[in-house]
């Protein structure tokens, strides 16, 4: 039996808290029910921080909407444990193909490497992720989820916020602790601040259109620019679970949004599509614009702005909710860090800090990939069109084409919470890039995923090849998890030998190599990775005072 | 190494000719579009962004003489 999420109507229901005589106080209020605000709550509440959810409705999302999970949400779910049931559903892909006119002009791989957990991405309905964040976050003890429950004022104090809530039996008041706005790209808390987003609005409307059909197109991106079925624009297909289809038209600026989403008009571009015979349903029909632009600052004060309302791109490169769930794995930790007395107030502002950054890093993709797919003058649309006409025969053309690039982690690199490297590496992993993961052996010789390990604690792994540390290295070791903050000892071996270690250290073995390998790592090597798995440091061998150092350091204690 | 803006061809009259003879009866957009890859076989060839911003900036200055802060 499915659940159709998008039918649900969850009841409001009167809260305690709106009978007290004097305003209830909570930690955190986070107010919007949507994936980020969800991952935010579900986050916090693992971490043992009692959140109150606020939402001003009483439903989930309505069509597709973001559709285009990409792998990093995917890893930041299985450590909420929520990623299984979205990868079990959604439709994993990792090919996308362009076309120019009537040709397939590339095919890219996303996911070109074996041994990895998730695919580059899944394609899922958004209410379907809403559906299960939701049901999660219903199970959890310390989420408290009020709908129908709008926020009408918002005052910040030191300490704190004032809050007014709005809901079917009259305004009450609360307080927080920390106040996490995920409201949306019209936040009306961003408004009740006084702040607003700039950047850039663009002057074309697209079409979406969730279709159910049974068709034999492959489980792949597919982007047509200017093709036969629907001339000088452009199309975006992808498949989704229960047979349906979600196809992005290009309309230009002068449609009509209220007549481009009448049956009339909508079905002749799905014919032209699909052939005159297709037989289909229409599921979901809507028209958007898009604007590239982000709130100057994250943080104001004990309100700290997340997803869509701290920053909204353009739909090319799935770079809206993914970058959400990414900002909600960079405040969680941080603001339990902060209410436990492990961080001074000052590491929420490297959340914004972060968080800027990466924002600022999806909105350069973000207007790249739309400048190319909607030329903005005639020597652009004939820069466009040589790129696409020479991409066929020549390798060097395909890099050029951008029809999206897709949503990758941002390195924070640069980052006050980063701890240099004193020694040489190579690869990727610099401090502030996100761990990759790769296959390993538990202790038992089971199969598992490295990234199972960082389990929302920070890490230390240490790399011993086929030999556990000394009794001292291991006292030392010990001896850096028991500071404020939680750490986990995680002891790296090479599959040639057990590794005996106490109980509260955890042993992995790198059976295939290749973890050492993406983490250029030798025995001795030894990470610091971060709550949120990104680098905080690494070094060639285990130094007791330079790690205690840059854990302090990722604390914000620098 | 930076922009060779001293004559560097063997034989001038021979690429001109070359060059005005790949337009041959082609209409304005395909002529703009053939002039963009041939823009983006060179770019790629020459590889080196330092000497394309040169070629540029030198460009654009050649349509708008003024334009000193051209890209």
């Amino acid at each position: 039996m499915t659940i159709d999420y998008q039918a649900l109507e969850f009841a409001y229901k009167k809260h305690p808290d709106q009978s007290c005589p004097a305003p209830a106080s909570h930690r955190v209020v986070v107010v919007g029910a949507g994936p980020v605000g969800l991952t935010t709550a579900l986050d916090l509440a693992q971490r043992g921080v009692r959140v109150v959810v606020l939402d001003d409705d009483c439903r989930l999302s309505t069509g597709s909407r973001a559709i285009c999970f990409a792998k990093r949400t995917l890893e930041v779910w299985d450590r909420l444990g929520v990623g299984q049931p979205m990868v079990d559903k959604g439709v994993s892909w990792n090919v996308g193909k362009v076309f120019f006119r009537d040709q397939e002009v590339w095919r890219f791989d996303l996911l070109p490497e074996p041994g990895h957990r998730r695919p580059a991405f899944i394609n899922l309905q958004q209410y379907y992720v809403e559906g299960f964040l939701h049901e999660a976050a219903c199970a959890h003890p310390l989420i408290d989820l009020r709908w129908k429950s709008k926020v009408v004022g918002v005052t910040q104090r030191p300490g704190g916020v004032d809050l007014s809530v709005e809901t079917p039996d009259g305004a009450y008041a609360l307080q927080a602790e920390w106040l996490v706005a995920c409201d949306g790209a019209r936040s009306p808390v961003r408004k009740l601040l006084g702040q607003e987003s700039h950047g850039r609005v663009f002057k074309d409307r697209f079409l979406i259109a969730d279709v159910r059909m049974t068709a034999d197109f492959p489980a792949e991106r597919w982007f047509w620019f200017d093709p036969p079925f629907h001339p000088n624009q452009s199309v975006l297909l992808h498949m989704q679970p229960d047979n349906v289809w979600r196809i992005d038209f290009q309309l230009g600026w002068n449609a009509d949004p209220v007549e481009a989403v009448k049956p009339a008009n909508v079905l002749p571009r799905i014919r032209a599509l699909l052939g005159a015979d297709a037989q289909f349903e229409l599921e979901w029909v809507s028209v958007y614009t898009f604007a590239c632009e982000r709130m100057d600052a994250f943080r104001h004060g004990r309100v700290v702005f997340a997803g869509d309302a701290a920053h909204r791109v353009s739909p090319f490169g799935a770079r809206g909710a993914n970058s959400g769930v990414q900002d909600a794995e960079n405040l969680a930790w941080k603001l339990q860090a902060v209410l436990d007395g492990a961080a001074p107030e000052a590491l929420v502002d490297s959340y914004a800090a972060e968080r800027e950054q990466a924002a600022d890093e999806n909105l350069l993709n973000s207007t790249r990939s739309t400048d190319f797919i909607t030329p903005k003058s005639a020597v652009s649309r004939s820069f466009r069109n040589a790129v696409l006409n020479l991409a066929r025969e020549h390798p060097f053309a395909r890099g050029l084409v951008n029809s999206g690039r897709l949503s990758l982690p941002t390195t924070y690199a640069g980052s006050p919470l980063n701890t240099s490297d004193a020694d040489a590496f190579a690869g990727r992993l610099a401090p502030g890039a996100v761990a990759l993961d790769a296959p390993v052996r538990d202790a038992a010789g089971n199969e598992a995923w490295w990234l199972s390990y960082l389990d929302g604690r920070f890490a230390l792994a240490l790399f011993c090849g086929g030999r556990a540390p000394d009794g001292a290295t291991l006292a030392a070791l010990r001896q850096l998890a028991r500071g404020a903050a939680p750490l986990r000892i995680v002891l790296v071996g090479d599959g040639s030998a057990p590794l005996d270690a106490p109980p509260d250290i955890a042993v992995v073995h790198d059976s295939q190599g290749l973890l050492a390998q993406r983490y250029d790592a030798r025995p001795g090597t030894c990470y610091l990775l971060r709550p949120d798995q990104h680098v905080a440091a690494r070094r060639r061998a285990f130094d007791a005072a330079a790690m205690a150092g840059a854990l302090a350091r990722a604390l914000g204690h620098a | 190494m930076p922009l060779t803006i001293d004559s560097n061809l063997p034989a001038p009259d021979t690429f001109y000719e070359a060059l005005i003879d790949t337009h041959r009866d082609l209409t304005d957009a395909q002529s703009a579009e053939l002039n963009a890859a041939l823009i983006l076989l060179l770019a790629n060839h020459i590889g080196d962004m330092d000497v394309i911003r040169d070629a540029l900036a030198r460009a654009r200055r050649s349509v708008l003489p003024d334009d000193g802060a051209a890209p």
